[in-house]
């Protein structure tokens, strides 16, 4: 596997120089050719092969039995008075934590500096648009008359009923919508001088005209930098505590009631750790095969893998932590019925959900200990699908396994999934996909301002001190005296 | 029936060939004290804005009183209605001034919510966008601004400006491919 050497022939100097984020020394016309080609080009085959049956499966899944669900009844789902949340809220769970990493790479690691983000932002915040989208059907029709949907919505009504503030249910509309608004802000805006790239390399027509539109006239003057900057500073300072913010609220719908299994303070670090975690997963589970197939090397590079590979290892070993704390607090708690629930939990009839939960966010991540495992992508690929899988299996799990087995055994009851459950949850994963394929064939994948504003000579000091040469805008104006040489 | 286009001049492009060349001809221009000029450029450039003589820009300003305008909506929404208008009793939770830590979580969202389309609304006031064209589009050569151009345009409108001495400035800057753009009228 190609990497970037970190010890060169110059010797000790350059030991701990770091890995070029642009492999190549690529120019900035072959940066921007390379990402726009993929729009202007025919598509390979491959991906109608793949397009095609995602959006059959979208088609059928979501859009044809979500109509066969409004026009007979929820009934069609397995939720029944026990598992009233089951499969549409599992899922609900799943998406909306896939949705996390897109906006940890494009907030966290933007105000923490990392600039390998540069080159995989883009397409993670795509995949956090679509996975929020998904998410956002479930509760949606969960509510069961979808035309009552907008009684979630604080708007005066003629019943003068509004609206349960204190509802963890009611934090989680306010949560997932500002968290889908900011998302869609934040991709846009940092999309607008790529789309101008688009539009100035595009002949005068419709294509020109749409790209003319949605780049907003950009001009790329250092006079609309400079606040263009400061407003992607600022919402990548917003969007981070929101991000965090957005599955902590998930997990309050669980932690805030009395159930034994969900009570627990844990719950959102636990939630938000795993969200971050399935949805490295997720985005390595994109990439690695668009990388392939666009010939993206030069741009996601090995390093990006390795990053990722590392932080799944990270965050998969705190869920793994959680996991055991939360055994270990059901023993030393000494609550009964908490040990109950986890006792089920763990040898009821579905401990097989369970164990697949151990094995695959727990066990398999631990591959990435090893450098061999994170530089071979077939290893990489494998680990992210268990991870996937692993944490849908972890929403199972603590929906699943955990109500049908509350407090009296006289209530106690049973849950499967209908045919409709399964088909439509694979049919939001058919939406998901197809969904960034079309983004994939439109949109830049690669921010491609960034990655230039990443390379090497990019800018005027790399060293980022003031010149002698420069001055500040209060000198400029004249209220400082400009200091001399000497 | 003949028609003629009235063409008013907007000023001139010139092109660098480095960023590193683009910022000392910034500073060039920004020493000769003109007003209405702009760097253009593919990214961001850092030091640019020392370049050109700029400082921070003004927009957390608009952002902090937009995000504390969701603060207050928020705590106003929840608070009237559910203590004020129509208080519900659930679970035995009060109904009165010890609710509010129960509206925090909304209270965070929408402080977020409207500081991010302040945000949004306040950059594109600041830099006036969205529009459908400019006079600098007439250039050919200017697209490939969002490739690998720099470029430095000074506007007819600046006090400064004159057709010949201006061009003449350029080309001591260094300034290639000096082109004088015009806007049909």
């Amino acid at each position: 596997m190609a990497t970037g050497t970190t010890a060169t022939s110059s010797g000790e100097r350059n030991v701990l120089r770091r890995d070029a984020l642009v492999l190549n020394n690529r120019s900035f016309a072959w940066i921007t050719n390379r990402v726009c080609g993929i729009i202007e080009n025919r598509q390979p085959l491959l991906w109608w092969i793949l397009f095609l049956p995602c959006a059959a499966l979208a088609a059928f899944g979501v859009a044809g039995l979500l109509s066969y669900l409004v026009s007979t009844g929820v009934g069609v789902w397995g939720n029944n008075n026990r598992v009233m949340w089951g499969w549409p809220i599992v899922n609900f769970v799943f998406w909306i934590g896939i949705g996390h990493a897109g906006t940890l790479i494009s907030a966290i690691l933007f105000l923490t500096r990392q600039n390998w983000r540069t080159s995989v932002n883009r397409a993670a915040e795509a995949m956090t648009i679509f996975a929020v989208m998904c998410a956002g059907l479930f509760p949606a029709f969960h509510v069961g008359r979808i035309w009552m949907a907008w009684f979630l919505a604080p708007i005066p009504n003629a019943n003068a009923i509004w609206q349960n503030f204190k509802s963890p249910l009611l934090w989680d509309v306010f949560a997932v919508s500002t968290y889908f608004t900011v998302s869609l802000i934040f991709w846009f805006l940092g999309m607008v001088p790529d789309l101008a790239s688009i539009r100035d390399r595009c002949k005068p027509g419709l294509r020109k005209l749409l790209y003319g539109i949605a780049s907003l006239g950009w001009r790329g003057g250092n006079r609309q930098w400079r606040h263009y900057e400061m407003a992607y500073l600022l919402l990548a300072a917003l969007s981070t505590p929101l991000v965090l913010s957005v599955h902590s609220v998930v997990s309050f719908d669980f932690a805030t009631s009395v159930v034994p299994g969900w009570h627990t303070t844990i719950f959102p670090p636990y939630f938000v750790a795993g969200a971050i975690f399935g949805g490295f997963a997720m985005v390595l589970t994109l990439m690695i095969p668009a990388r392939a197939i666009y010939g993206l090397h030069d741009l996601i590079t090995m390093k990006h893998v390795d990053n990722m590979a590392k932080i799944i290892l990270l965050t998969g070993s705190i869920v793994g932590y959680a996991y055991l704390m939360e055994l270990f607090i059901s023993y030393y708690g000494a609550n009964k019925y908490e040990a109950a629930a986890f006792e089920k939990r763990v040898t009821g009839p579905f401990w097989w959900a369970y164990a697949s939960m151990m094995f695959c966010n727990v066990v398999a991540p631990q591959a990435f200990w090893f450098k061999w495992c994170r530089q071979n992508l077939m290893v990489v690929m494998v680990v992210a699908m268990f991870v996937n899988i692993g944490m849908w299996f972890e929403r199972f799990v603590i929906i699943v396994t955990t109500l049908p087995r509350m407090w009296l055994p006289g209530d106690w009851g049973d849950f499967s999934p209908t045919w409709v459950d399964i088909w439509t949850f694979i049919g939001t994963i058919g939406m998901f996909l197809a969904l960034f394929l079309l983004f994939l064939r439109f949109l830049p994948c690669i921010n491609i301002a960034e990655v230039k504003w990443t390379k090497e000579g990019a800018h005027v000091h790399d060293d980022g001190h003031q010149s002698d040469n420069e001055i500040t805008e209060r000198q400029y104006r004249g209220d400082e005296a400009v200091p001399t040489a000497g | 029936m003949a028609t003629t286009t009235i063409k008013r001049v907007y000023g001139y492009l010139a092109e660098f060939d480095s960023p590193q060349a683009l910022a000392k001809a910034a500073e060039k221009v920004r020493d000769a004290g003109f007003n209405k000029w702009d760097a253009h450029s593919p990214y961001p450039i850092h030091g640019m804005d020392g370049a050109m003589g700029m400082g921070r820009s003004k927009l957390p300003w608009f952002v902090f009183f937009g995000g504390l305008t969701g603060f207050c909506t928020a705590f106003c929404l929840a608070y009237f209605t559910q203590v004020l208008i129509y208080p519900t009793v659930v679970q035995g939770k009060p109904a009165n001034i010890f609710t509010v830590p129960a509206f925090f979580p909304i209270m965070f969202e929408l402080t977020i919510l409207f500081s991010a389309f302040t945000t949004l609304f306040g950059l594109l006031g600041m830099i006036q966008l969205p529009r459908l064209n400019h006079p600098l589009f007439e250039s050919e050569n200017f697209a490939r601004v969002t490739d690998d151009g720099f470029f430095i345009s000074v506007e007819a409108a600046d006090t400064q400006f004159s057709q010949e001495n201006t061009r003449k400035f350029l080309e001591e800057i260094g300034g290639a491919n000096i082109e004088l753009i015009e806007e049909e009228l």
